[in-house]
């Protein structure tokens, strides 16, 4: 076991895979010789060769399309998207084709695929560096949407991305590629998608969260036990197919529950979870369930106050963690 | 500086009990705002602030008993802010926080906390363990909530439990040992139910009743085919029109009116200087509520038709099954109707509220076979009305009188007598 930060894990991940299974290829816009603008793939190219990383054009619904493609004819591709904020163009592709081609053929083809995204802020991205976009395609039955939070759930929810028979969206949250570091299991391990994953045991309140808030919650949580208050942080890890008995267990475990995203409020997962928890787990509940998100603008902007503004921080999440201990 | 007294809340009350702090010392408050709810031996008030200061000083913890005049409080008159104790944060930063936070202002930004009920909405989670541990409500009523606004969470009521475990375990051994053959006829240890402060109420004043009025009782039979019929014929069009049922209670309290009027000695109160006659005729109407019994009062009963006490009987009824009754509901009655027969009984022996002179209890209303006019034998619907009184204020004469009148009024019930 080694320490690594979470871009190492997702590249160490990548390598893994490629040179386990022939059929695993990567494509996207500056993947290949220049690694991946975050150098994902650094030294992918050299090893594998120009047909197994790909270096696409700067067309995201090309990218997508085909992987597709190479996905009905038995590849594994791995479809880089080189921020989240570009998948738009691609959006057809992936609603419209990938996401229901199981279904529309009666589970004759399955499209093995893996949609990696860099998504999330404060970083100083600005408009179309920064945004989120779990909800949108959380919504979207026929996806898979995984969100890993620390080096060793990255690269084993990359590998289980990779071997999964159907379409997987691969959020890597960019502010944790080198921020979060974290021991990593040797050998093969694949970390199950769809299982959420107690981070910090707790019985006063629970902290549900995934990506860079993970980690904010955690330190949240080691602050709030300073004080006397003994936090559980369940670390979603997949949005979808969500851990429900997770959800419930925890928010049955403490009675009190804030869901922190920096996605928007509106329509967000911390509503889906909220909903999970009153509808399951409603007469264990001792307070609201809360939720800390980012707010419903267009976007995260760039200038620095109202970046901070605009992400949920250790600060903002010790205040409602603090709000809901006192309930 | 001004001290807080405990308020002396009703004729007879001489201690109140914290029920919850509504303002922590340091808190501003305005004149006349709700200081504190406290808790007699019959209602919940709010106890407003003699004045506007900083509330200083909690001087009796919630859940605390003293006796009136108690000092509870103390506010000093001043109008100068507490100061800031966080440094404040960047102003910029707090700006675009709140206009961040105002996009989908149309929807209030949610509020951490109870509403002002605080104290006794209970969270799922702990009505879950209140049903789990078998918390009685007295026991509920010494949880001390260190939530906001003094609710009770979830970790009180585990942090009770885990207390009141300790002597349970005791319990449990004693119980094994028992069990044991080598004492097979020693009893199983019960479980004591603590005292709520209505129980501990009823039972204080039912003790100085007894022990203080010589209690004589009297029963009369009624004919009450002609109310039952009445009402029978009434009750569907008058539930449309009233949106209220028409029960017996009403038609009774009016009976009992009738015949206090004819026999004012039994509208009265024993005193050492004399026999007080009240001038106004307030009937107390017994009502069971979840650990007792309430008896709110219908003021000047005799003003009022049958629907108007139908009306106030439904009110103060609902508003005691849901614990909003003031002190005035539950004061100034001279005289109570108990209406045990609900419950099938056929001869009630009712113990007199003091300092009142009778109480009157209404049995069931049954179908018997009666001898009627020309020696004949109906089936008619029966009535006993049990009469328990003070034997010093008024003698069986009296008594005997005023049953009488009641009776009369209720055989002689017709279509003529008016609902309103």
């Amino acid at each position: 076991m080694a320490v690594k930060t979470v871009i190492e894990a997702i590249r160490e991940g990548m390598d893994e895979e490629m040179a386990r299974d022939e059929s695993v290829f990567l494509i996207g816009e500056d993947v290949g010789n220049r690694g991946g603008v975050f150098l994902a793939s650094d030294g992918l190219f050299k090893k594998y060769g120009e047909l197994r990383v790909i270096d696409s054009p700067l067309a995201e619904s090309c990218i997508v399309g085909v992987a597709i493609g190479a996905a009905v004819n038995g590849m594994r591709p791995i479809a880089e998207i080189q921020f989240a904020d570009f998948i738009a163009p691609a959006m057809n592709q992936i609603i419209e084709e990938a996401a229901r081609f199981c279904y529309r053929t009666a589970g004759d083809f399955n499209l093995p695929m893996v949609i990696r995204a860099p998504w999330g802020g404060g970083v100083h991205g600005a408009l179309y560096h920064s945004q989120s976009i779990e909800a949108t395609f959380g919504h979207i039955p026929g996806l898979k949407v995984v969100v890993p939070g620390t080096p060793a759930d990255a690269k084993g929810l990359l590998k289980a991305a990779v071997r999964d028979p159907d379409p997987v969206l691969y959020l890597e949250h960019k502010r944790t590629y080198r921020l979060v570091k974290g021991e990593v299991p040797d050998g093969d391990r694949v970390v199950p998608i769809g299982k959420a994953d107690v981070k910090r045991e707790g019985k006063d309140l629970s902290l549900i969260a995934y990506g860079l808030m993970l980690t904010y919650c955690l330190e949240a949580a080691e602050k709030l036990a300073a004080e006397g208050v003994s936090a559980e942080v369940l670390d979603l890890r997949t949005i979808k197919p969500i851990d429900q008995a997770a959800i419930i267990a925890t928010a049955r475990k403490t009675g009190k529950v804030l869901v922190v995203h920096e996605d928007n409020r509106f329509a967000g997962i911390a509503a889906e979870v909220m909903a999970i928890i009153m509808e399951n787990a409603f007469d264990a509940l001792d307070a609201p369930v809360l939720r800390l998100t980012g707010p419903d603008v267009p976007a995260m902007p760039f200038n620095h106050v109202l970046e901070e503004a605009f992400m949920p921080n250790v600060d903002k999440i010790l205040a409602k963690a603090r709000e809901l201990a006192a309930y | 500086m001004a001290s807080v007294k405990m308020p002396q809340l009703g004729e007879s009350i001489t201690e109140g009990t914290i029920a919850k702090w509504l303002k922590q010392p340091g808190d501003q408050v305005k004149k006349y705002e709700g200081l504190v709810e406290i808790i007699t031996d019959k209602v919940n008030a709010e106890v407003p602030a003699p004045l506007a200061g900083i509330l200083k000083e909690i001087k009796v913890k919630e859940g605390a008993t003293v006796t009136v005049g108690t000092e509870i409080a103390i506010i000093e008159e001043s109008v100068t802010a507490t100061p800031a104790t966080r440094p404040p944060p960047s102003k910029e930063l707090e700006e675009v926080q709140a206009a961040f936070n105002t996009p989908d202002a149309a929807a209030p930004v949610p509020v951490v906390g109870p509403s002002s009920e605080g104290r006794t909405r209970l969270s799922p989670a702990v009505r879950a363990l209140i049903e789990e541990h078998r918390i009685s409500d007295a026991e509920l009523s010494r949880i001390e909530g260190s939530g906001i606004g003094g609710r009770i969470s979830k970790k009180d009521v585990e942090d009770f439990v885990s207390k009141r475990t300790q002597p349970a375990t005791a319990n449990g051994e004693q119980r094994q040992t028992a069990a044991s053959p080598a004492a097979p006829s020693a009893p199983t240890p019960g479980t004591t139910i603590p005292l709520s402060p209505m129980r501990r109420a009823i039972a204080t004043n039912m003790l100085k009743s007894k022990q203080t009025i010589p209690h004589a009782w009297t029963v009369a039979e009624v004919d009450m085919t002609n109310v039952v019929r009445f009402r029978q014929t009434t009750k569907d069009s008058f539930k449309l029109r009233e949106g209220i049922d028409l029960t017996f209670v009403p038609i009774i309290v009016k009976a009992v009116v009738e015949g206090l009027k004819a026999v004012p000695m039994l509208n009265a109160s024993w005193s050492e200087q004399g026999v007080v006659l009240h001038r106004d005729i307030n009937i107390g109407v017994a009502v069971s509520v979840d650990d007792g019994l309430i008896v709110p009062v219908v003021h000047q009963a005799d003003r009022m038709s049958i629907s108007g006490l139908a009306k106030a009987i439904d009110d103060l009824a609902k508003r005691a099954r849901a614990g909003k009754l003031g002190i005035p509901d539950v004061q100034g009655g001279t005289f109570t109707v108990n209406n045990p027969g609900t419950f099938g009984t056929i001869l009630s022996y009712s113990i007199i509220a003091p300092p009142q002179a009778g109480i009157l209890a209404m049995d069931a209303i049954v179908k018997r076979p009666v001898v009627v006019e020309g020696d004949a034998i109906a089936v008619r619907s029966m009535m006993n009305l049990c009469l328990s009184f003070d034997h010093r204020v008024l003698d069986g004469v009296s008594a005997a009188r005023f049953l009488q009148g009641v009776r009369r009024w209720l055989e002689g019930f017709s279509e003529q007598v008016p609902l309103y």
